[in-house]
């Protein structure tokens, strides 16, 4: 990817994003990236490093998660990055966003559960590759909190077969030690599946949220893994 | 003006009135009121917005002090935290609105709270809840937790502020009058502490928000009346939340703020554009012209009054700073949020109502905003004297202390809230740096700071019940000292005062009590009254029989750490710590969880509570926290000494052997030295080389300590000195089997 003009990362705020300034905080704040906030009307995206598309609850979620910030204007600008070959990270309702724009297969469907979920979960790392996850390597064991009530990934068994084939699924939920086992499976998610990428690799989604934890003060350090793989890449990129 | 029918003097009581308050509104108008005018009169002096029975009491309550940014009289309260930054605070009660429709009730009672907060021009960070229950063997308390569990989650969880803290008390007593408490807490720049007044006259007042319509009609006086089986027809006083609306109204707000373009503000909450506009032109001295016609309406055919006293949620109230109009509409705009002017600020000082061009209402701001105010009788129930004077020597010693620990840990009020806050986004803005369940206190760092905020919520009822006045103080120095196990210095307090009905007596003693015992330790441990809310007629009329709630005057505490990295928990953290028990309570069995849960009766007098030893104890962990000499604390409370010792095991996944100190002098010493319960008493875990600076700090202070034990293995030993009859010796597996499977499948 070759910036004409280096912005920084984009964190796209919908109405109803709570995650933004997470993550804004932590990819600024905490590990010294250049952010841009860009709101929901934008339309163009080039220049950028990175796109992030944050957790919350993108106009409500009314409807369904991420459905209608599927049809705001930067989602065209977003694909337009997409298709250039830039990263794009969907968290938690940005994962739910970019399977409801189609630029990642599936969708998430709520909880076996019924309910809302906040807690620590383990992640098994299934793939080990720019520009997500560098940082680690596969079988790598990663503590991260989740928050969501339609987090369950589910995709048509063909689907599920070619991520699978074509090692596109990013993250599986696991426990401490690495198990994928149905107890550490925390919405019910086909497969275990918590992250995926698209078949190119640069757009992402996972449902844990890496922006909660980079700081040894809240508890957590494995965030920086994902988020400082893509800050290798993209500053690489931009120096 | 209309012609003034006569003969509403005899539907006064229609109006929420007393034929009494509407001579006082003839008095106060010079005339007759019409049916607008006496229908807003009854809400603004009804008890929920007017505080007739409560003011003469909360004025005695000590309101200054060296942090108080802003005390009792605004949308909320502020303290200073230091580094030019304040926190504002309050607590709100959604009780009946929750007994009828509890998803709803608590959803929309979680928003006003908030809006409350952002009224006052600072970001909510944190929301705490303090929720009270029946029996959870009972299907409709189950269904009323369920669902409000599922409000408060629903609602935090999309506006995207984390819920960090609580606490839920289980009793009969709440079977049909459920208490939902929430408290918010918002973070501001001093400089940006925004008032809810209306300003100059010529000021333009600006409607943003959601659309009213007849949701929540009559609120205020609904909140003001007992509940029958009659409420149920009240549903639709019962608000809908959109959390979608208040987050664009927050992030609205707040930006208007930044830029300068407000000169007040305030919430539409009880009693809806009634209270807002008058409270507004009260503060200031001034009057309004309000142009119903102006009025974004959600429905066709509302009256005046319908408009004027709609609850519909996720409304604010602007004053636009003059010069700045077309920029703040402008900017609502970009949000998507419907505005509208809808006043003008006048020197008339009356509110005035205006339909067509005609004025349909006038009535003076000062009328509506100083209600009469009554002093009643109050005289203590017999049957609470009885219960408080009960002998309890003829309740036998227990047979298995191991079996009767087990049995506390799973008594709701003391069992594992896991299922509860895990339906709870606890983190979202990243500063909760002490989770739910974690400690005694929720602490949030505050960005760009060193400075932690710590926060909780807290009330015995049932010692509020037995004894109001040492009941109610208790509340406040619980609260004290769950925030000095955290490390934090405690700053504030706001108090939500959940009570019956106060024309009955009973009802009135505790209340004028309960107010007296919170001045009363407030005033030792120095945590002035910032703000609060009253919800009396909690209680439940079927024919004859009232059935009121224990009296619960829930205190909301906020609390500094200056150096957020030196705090404590209540979890043990390494084997081979020394337990120590600090502080000089003596315990009891008097209205203890043991006597409840064990022997099944509400009796005796709460423990003594020694206001000076408590804030010895306190300042001296909050001083061995702030020093690194400690990071694991946890005070002694329901339960006594060894459910405190269990829940620090339990939360630290790691077993210890104590032995506790013995009792002489009770027939039943065994059981006070394990499960009596106490004020001023807090243990700490310390490395064995920390020993020496704990018991130095303690004897500067003059503050007891006593060595237990040490945390060791994975079991639970617990023996009192001397009695070898009580030695529990548990694997803690067991203990948090019992301690979890409580609130497991309790909720839908």
């Amino acid at each position: 990817m070759r910036p004409t003009t280096n912005k920084g990362i984009a964190v796209v705020s919908f109405p109803g994003s709570n995650c933004d300034d997470d993550a804004r905080h932590a990819l600024q704040s905490v590990l010294g990236a250049p952010v841009r906030m860009v709101w929901h009307d934008e339309t163009d995206l080039s220049g950028y490093l990175a796109v992030v598309l944050p957790g919350g609850f993108s106009f409500g979620d009314y409807l369904r998660g991420g459905a209608l910030a599927a049809q705001s204007p930067v989602m065209a600008a977003v694909r337009d990055f997409a298709r250039g070959g830039g990263p794009v990270l969907g968290i938690c309702n940005g994962f739910q966003v970019l399977t409801e724009a189609g630029l990642l297969p599936g969708q998430l469907a709520r909880n076996t559960s019924l309910g809302f979920v906040c807690r620590d979960v383990h992640l098994k790392v299934e793939r080990s590759a720019a520009p997500f996850t560098t940082r680690t390597q596969v079988g790598t064991v990663l503590r991260l909190p989740v928050a969501h009530g339609e987090g369950a990934y589910f995709a048509a068994d063909e689907t599920l077969d070619r991520l699978e084939g074509e090692g596109l699924v990013a993250f599986r939920y696991c426990d401490a030690s690495g198990a994928v086992v149905p107890e550490a499976n925390v919405n019910g998610a086909a497969r275990s599946i918590a992250g995926i990428v698209n078949a190119r690799g640069n757009v992402m989604g996972m449902m844990p949220h890496p922006e909660r934890a980079v700081e040894p003060l809240l508890g957590y350090g494995d965030g920086n893994l994902v988020l400082g793989s893509l800050l290798d890449q993209v500053m690489a990129a931009a120096a | 003006m209309p012609d003034l029918k006569t003969g509403l003097r005899d539907s006064a009581s229609a109006f929420g009135l007393t034929t009494a308050e509407f001579d006082e509104v003839v008095l106060r108008l010079g005339r007759e009121p019409n049916a607008v005018e006496a229908g807003v009169f009854g809400a603004l002096w009804s008890e929920h917005c007017g505080y007739k029975n409560s003011r003469p009491l909360l004025r005695q309550l000590p309101t200054q002090g060296p942090a108080v940014l802003q005390g009792p009289g605004e949308n909320a309260g502020v303290v200073d935290i230091g580094e030019g930054l304040g926190v504002a605070f309050k607590m709100e009660s959604h009780n009946h609105p929750s007994a009828v429709e509890p998803v709803q009730g608590a959803a929309t009672g979680v928003g006003g709270i908030l809006r409350d907060i952002f009224a006052m021009g600072a970001r909510p960070f944190a929301v705490l809840d303090s929720l009270r229950f029946g029996e959870l063997t009972s299907p409709r308390s189950r269904h009323l937790l369920s669902g409000v569990v599922a409000g408060i989650a629903s609602y935090g969880n999309a506006v995207g502020v984390p819920t960090v803290g609580g606490e839920v008390e289980v009793n009969a007593c709440f079977e049909e009058n459920p208490l939902v408490n929430v408290m918010a807490l918002g973070l501001l720049r001093h400089s940006d502490l925004q008032r809810g007044t209306v300003g100059e006259v010529g000021n333009r007042l600006l409607y943003v928000g959601s659309r009213t319509g007849r949701d929540g009609l009559g609120g205020a006086v609904f909140a003001s009346a007992d509940l029958s089986v009659a409420s149920e027809a009240d549903r639709p006083a019962v608000q809908v939340g959109d959390p979608f609306m208040e987050k664009s109204l927050l992030e609205a707000c707040l930006e208007a703020y930044a830029r300068d373009l407000v000169a007040g503000v305030q919430d539409m909450g009880a009693a809806g554009l009634a209270s807002s506009v008058a409270e507004m032109a009260h503060r200031a001295g001034k009057g309004v012209d309000l142009d119903l016609d102006a009025v974004p309406r959600r429905e066709a055919g509302m009256t005046p009054l319908e408009v004027m006293l709609s609850e519909s949620q996720e409304r604010m109230m602007l004053t636009a700073r003059p010069g700045r109009e077309e920029e703040l509409l402008a900017l609502f705009a970009h949000y998507g949020l419907e505005a509208a002017w809808v006043g003008v600020v006048r020197d008339h000082g009356e509110l005035r109502l205006l339909v067509g061009g005609d004025v349909v209402a006038a009535m003076p701001v000062a009328a509506l905003n100083q209600p009469p105010e009554y002093v009643r009788e109050g005289r203590e129930d017999d049957i609470v004297v009885a219960a408080r004077q009960r002998d309890l020597a003829e309740f036998p010693a227990v047979d298995d202390p191991a079996g009767a620990l087990l049995t506390l840990l799973a008594a709701p009020t003391i069992a594992s809230k896991e299922p509860v806050y895990r339906r709870y986004d606890h983190q979202v803005m990243t500063n909760t740096v002490v989770l739910p369940g974690a400690a005694d206190a929720a602490v949030m760092r505050v960005k760009g700071t060193g400075l932690g905020v710590a926060a909780t919520v807290d009330c015995n009822s049932r010692y509020v019940y037995l004894s109001p006045r040492l009941g109610a103080a208790h509340a406040v120095a619980e609260a004290a000292r769950n925030l000095s196990c955290v490390g934090a210095e405690p700053l504030g307090v706001t108090d939500n005062l959940n009570f019956g009905n106060p024309t009955d007596p009973g009802v009135y003693h505790q209340l004028s009590e309960a107010v007296q015992g919170i001045r009363e330790a407030c005033l030792a441990l120095g945590t002035p009254v910032t703000g609060g809310n009253v919800s009396l007629y909690n209680q439940y009329v079927e024919g004859d029989v009232t059935r009121a709630v224990h009296p619960t005057p829930t205190i909301g505490m906020v609390g500094v750490l200056r150096d957020v990295s030196h705090r404590a928990t209540q979890g043990l953290k390494r084997r081979g710590d020394v337990l120590l028990l600090l502080g000089a309570g003596a315990p009891s069995l008097g209205a203890s969880e043991l006597l409840f849960r064990h022997h099944g009766v509400e009796a005796g007098t709460p423990p003594e509570l020694d206001l000076r030893a408590e804030a010895a104890v306190q300042r001296v962990v909050r001083r061995l926290i702030a020093g690194g000499a400690c990071d694991t604390a946890h005070d002694v409370s329901t339960g006594g000494l060894a459910v405190c010792l269990a829940e620090m095991a339990m939360t630290g996944g790691m077993g210890l052997t104590a032995s506790a100190p013995a009792m002489t002098g009770h027939e039943a010493g065994r059981d006070v030295a394990l499960f009596g319960e106490s004020s001023a008493r807090i243990v700490v875990a310390v490395v064995p080389e920390d020993v020496k600076t704990v018991l130095d700090a303690c004897r500067e202070d003059g503050v007891p300590a006593i060595r237990l034990g040490a945390s060791a293995g994975d079991r639970f030993r617990l023996v009192v000195q001397g009695r070898e009859d009580s030695a529990i010796d548990v694997a803690v597996e067991e203990m948090l089997a019992a301690w979890r499977a409580t609130f497991e499948g309790a909720l839908g």
